[in-house]
């Protein structure tokens, strides 16, 4: 099924790292001298405020940026800059905006998918050869069988456009499974989504890592992130902040300062404090899902 | 529009009550529109004008001639759809769809051929009085048909509350607007049933009736007389369709073929194959050898166009180069090349060579994306049109002979089989460009399976991809310069391909052939016109819209100067009614009309 040798839950070998990553637009720094690892069998999440540089950083890794400095590797191959050469290494991504090709059908997208897992050029294709139909098989199988690991089996032949909101989520992670990637990037894999479907897509990326393939998220939703991810990296203003696990990261006052801010001069007392969290506490069953987030690219 | 001519007062009836678009009862207007067709029936036998000066003898008592015939078919739909409304047993299966709107199309398809005559034998011969009994009868009855028919019930659409804010200009958009929904619905009909499966026979029969009165359809149309048929086989030919399709026949019709497409395939292609044999000379095999060349282009354009999703605004350069290099290597005395190749030599190097230069045009300009690409090669056209012209031995070297180009060229000879000298084939007479249609059937064969087979396959899905989302598609692991560059290379040879049998049809080779638009296909603006107005992606639609679009101009001869400004209008008018062409890719129809269908399953992936 994978197309490398990585067994699960050893976390032992690093699959994606990237040294010094430094991405300037201009005079702007949006991603400054970054250090970032994934490790096989591994969930690592991406979190930070609007505008903090992580859709950039995202977009170094796959190629769609060249880094100003620093390099990128993938299994100790230091990756080409092109996207499509990134994708056929082995890292493949969904989008923060849904990108899928939506006037093919869902079987049609995830068919595309295994492009760089397929030979089959334009003169096999005109003359049909045997060996076209058992590649042509093979790929729709395979593809049948992903759309069923996302449970959208029966829907082969709609038109992507028609899908739900939800299940063209879960479409683009089954179109980017189909490239056979040791690592998955998710741009906010549930932004959007209903509580119940954030769970769903929780178990997918469970299912996902188990399947051996390590698995890096951008999200906004604390839960999901801390519910999910073995390790976290903050990045703020286009530095890493902090990198470790959930309960080092939420404890760590910097992180609480860049997204809440520093505390003023006349800081309410810890009775005060301590009064503010009870009211809140009460309020936040109500107000369960995180607020939506606009592009920030 | 009379939508209130019972009742002024009251405002419009609610909708979902069903009323006529007139103020007759349904059951009295059924029998109009059925008294009125057969009476249209009976005199297309009867004479309609005096005198033979009006084309197409309209004087004779006893059968119909030119128009007539036409006026008849029309007639003979209407008064089959009226009969099938009546419930005649064995007649259901015409109006799988139900047949009120059809009733309307047939009866309006009647309506305006036979007034169309008898307005153009009034004003050609100079007065009413030149109309004999036969043409009142034929204007009264139609008309009364065609009323009848309005007075069929339909189901209103809610009027919109407008805004009472509104003034003037608003109010008389907002009515007009109301006004134009409800003869929508006028003219709307039902889903028809799906076809339940027949035993394959039947099916395939079905197929080959379907085929057999397309090439009938299409015989007529090409060996139309004088201008005046022409237009009427237009008129009734857009209006009976219309009619077959609010029938329901034409969806039940495509829903069978899609079953069978390979068989659909061949037989189109020997239906295409039996057109010379319809014709007694060689006249109108002419236009069908320019038809399936301007057609064939086109669908090389369409890989281009329609898959990938590269907008080439210098496409008939292709056609140029491959016409060209056939040419110089033809043995042509004005070629500065004194070689004859055989045929088979000639199609590899004309493809070669527009192989090639679509590659080196392709390999700078395909990093551009859309707009920029179409500036392009909208420049390239130009410039292999004017470097044609001063390769000439004075401002250049010589290799075109300028803008005499390259003349002579003889014809081809392969195996022993003079494409030049009549053939004589089991009775039938086969002149020159009869021969030369049956080569060009086989590139066009070529082609479609190229088209058919490149776009249902990875390459295929690759380009439509890039089409769709350019970023997306990269992310996906796809080389888009790479496979852009394979969809160009692969659309100029194909072009290149079918230059090399126009340069042996044309005799010449001239640069003025290769215009970016002129009056006479193929140029790019009508190549480009083909794929948009026949519907972008599919293989039948360019071929229609070829045809259509190389038979008008060369019909309508009176159209002169106007011919570019009538194309015009008629593309912006289509652009605004239907902007996924006549023969709508199916995923085309959906991006376009997304609130006319609910979401649907697609049953074959068709590129």
């Amino acid at each position: 099924m994978t197309t490398d040798t990585i067994t699960p839950s050893t976390t032992g070998e690093t699959v994606l790292d990237a040294r010094g990553v430094t991405m300037r637009f201009g005079g702007l720094t949006a991603v400054r001298n970054v250090d970032f690892t994934v490790n096989a069998g591994e969930i690592v999440g991406l979190i930070g405020p609007n505008g903090a540089g992580k859709t950039t950083f995202f977009n170094c890794l796959t190629g769609l940026y060249i880094p100003t400095e620093g390099e990128v590797r993938y299994k100790g191959n230091v990756l080409p800059p092109k996207s499509f050469k990134v994708t056929a290494a082995g890292i493949a991504r969904t989008f923060q905006n849904i990108r899928l090709f939506a006037n093919m059908t869902v079987l049609e997208n995830v068919l595309v998918g295994r492009h760089t897992r397929t030979k089959e050029g334009f003169w096999s294709a005109v003359l049909r050869l045997p060996s076209f139909h058992k590649a042509e098989a093979k790929s729709r199988e395979r593809a049948m069988e992903l759309l069923a690991f996302v449970g959208l089996e029966n829907k082969a032949d709609h038109l992507a456009r028609n899908l739900p909101y939800g299940e063209q989520r879960k479409l683009e992670i089954a179109r980017a499974l189909a490239s056979e990637p040791g690592l998955l990037l998710l741009d906010e894999p549930t932004a959007g989504m209903n509580p119940q479907e954030t769970r769903a897509t929780e178990e997918l990326v469970f299912a996902i890592r188990d399947k051996g393939i390590a698995v890096l998220v951008i999200e906004h939703d604390m839960r999901f992130i801390f519910n999910l991810c073995d390790r976290v990296a903050v990045l703020v203003q286009g530095e890493k902040l902090v990198e470790g696990d959930s309960a080092t990261v939420q404890g760590d006052e910097r992180v609480v300062a860049a997204y809440l801010g520093e505390p003023f001069e006349d800081a309410p007392g810890k009775d005060e404090v301590a009064e503010v969290e009870a009211a809140e506490a009460h309020a936040e069953a109500a107000t369960d899902a995180a607020p939506g987030k606009e592009n920030d690219r | 529009m009379t939508t209130q001519t019972t009742a002024p007062e009251t405002p419009t009836p609610a909708s979902g009550k069903p009323a006529g678009l007139i103020g007759l009862p349904p059951k009295t207007g059924l029998a109009l529109a059925l008294g009125g067709s057969v009476l249209t029936i009976i005199s297309t036998f009867l004479a309609w004008t005096w005198t033979s000066a009006f084309p197409g003898d309209l004087t004779v008592y006893g059968y119909p001639g030119g128009l007539q015939v036409l006026v008849l078919i029309g007639g003979a739909l209407a008064t089959l759809f009226c009969l099938a409304r009546y419930g005649v047993k064995g007649l259901g299966w015409l109006v799988p769809a139900g047949a009120d709107a059809a009733i309307k199309f047939a009866t309006l398809a009647t309506f305006a051929t036979s007034w169309y005559t008898v307005l153009a034998i009034s004003v050609d011969l100079g007065g009413l009085v030149n109309l004999e009994p036969g043409g009142y009868l034929v204007a009264v009855a139609s008309l009364a048909a065609f009323l009848g028919a309005l007075a069929l019930p339909f189901e209103r659409p809610e009027p919109d509350p407008f805004d009472p804010d509104d003034t003037g200009w608003e109010l008389f958009k907002h009515r007009a607007a109301g006004k134009w929904a409800t003869v929508k619905a006028a003219f709307a009909t039902g889903t028809p049933r799906r076809v339940g499966t027949l035993p394959s026979y039947v099916e395939i029969l079905i197929i080959v009736a379907v085929l057999a009165l397309g090439l009938t359809v299409f015989t007529y149309g090409i060996g139309t007389e004088y201008d005046e048929l022409f237009i009427g086989f237009l008129i009734t030919a857009a209006f009976g369709f219309a009619a077959l399709n609010k029938a329901g026949l034409i969806a039940q019709a495509s829903q069978i073929t899609a079953r069978h497409q390979n068989i659909t395939i061949c037989g189109a292609f020997v239906a295409a194959a039996l057109f010379p044999f319809t014709q007694t000379d060689d006249q109108y095999a002419t236009i069908g050898v320019y038809i399936l060349i301007f057609a064939t282009v086109a669908l090389g354009l369409n890989i281009v166009v329609g898959l990938a999703g590269l907008l080439d605004l210098g496409y008939v350069a292709f056609l140029g180069v491959g016409a060209y290099a056939a040419a110089l290597v033809s043995g042509s005395p004005s070629s500065p090349f004194d070689v004859h190749f055989p045929f088979w030599a000639a199609v590899l190097v004309g493809a070669l060579a527009s192989l090639v230069f679509g590659v080196l045009i392709g390999a700078p300009t395909l990093r551009l994306r859309g707009d920029y690409l179409a500036i392009v090669t909208l420049g390239f056209g130009e410039i292999f049109r004017i470097t044609a012209n001063n390769l000439d031995g004075i401002s250049g070297p010589d290799l075109t002979n300028g803008s005499n180009g390259i003349s002579s060229i003889p014809n081809l000879n392969i195996l022993g089989f003079d494409f030049g000298l009549q053939h004589s084939i089991g009775g039938f007479t086969i002149g020159r460009f009869a021969n030369y249609f049956f080569l060009m059937l086989l590139i066009t064969a070529v082609v479609v399976l190229v088209f058919r087979r490149s776009g249902d396959s990875r390459i295929g899905r690759a380009w439509v991809a890039i089409r769709e989302d350019e970023t997306a598609a990269l992310a996906m692991g796809i080389n888009g310069f790479r496979v852009k560059l394979i969809a160009f290379a692969v659309g100029a040879s194909l072009a290149g391909l079918a230059g090399t049998v126009q340069a042996h049809v044309t005799y010449t080779v001239t640069p003025e052939q290769y215009l970016f638009a002129g009056v006479i296909p193929p140029n790019s603006a009508f190549l480009l016109a083909a794929v948009v107005l026949g519907g972008m992606g599919t293989i039948s639609g360019p071929l229609i819209g070829a045809a259509l679009l190389f038979l008008i101009p060369n019909k309508l001869q009176f159209l002169g100067d106007y011919q570019l400004l009538a194309f015009g209008l008629a593309l912006i008018l289509l652009m605004r009614f239907r902007p996924e062409g006549m023969i709508p890719n199916r995923r085309r129809q959906l991006e376009f009309h997304e609130d006319a269908e609910p979401p649907t399953v697609l049953t074959k992936t068709g590129a």
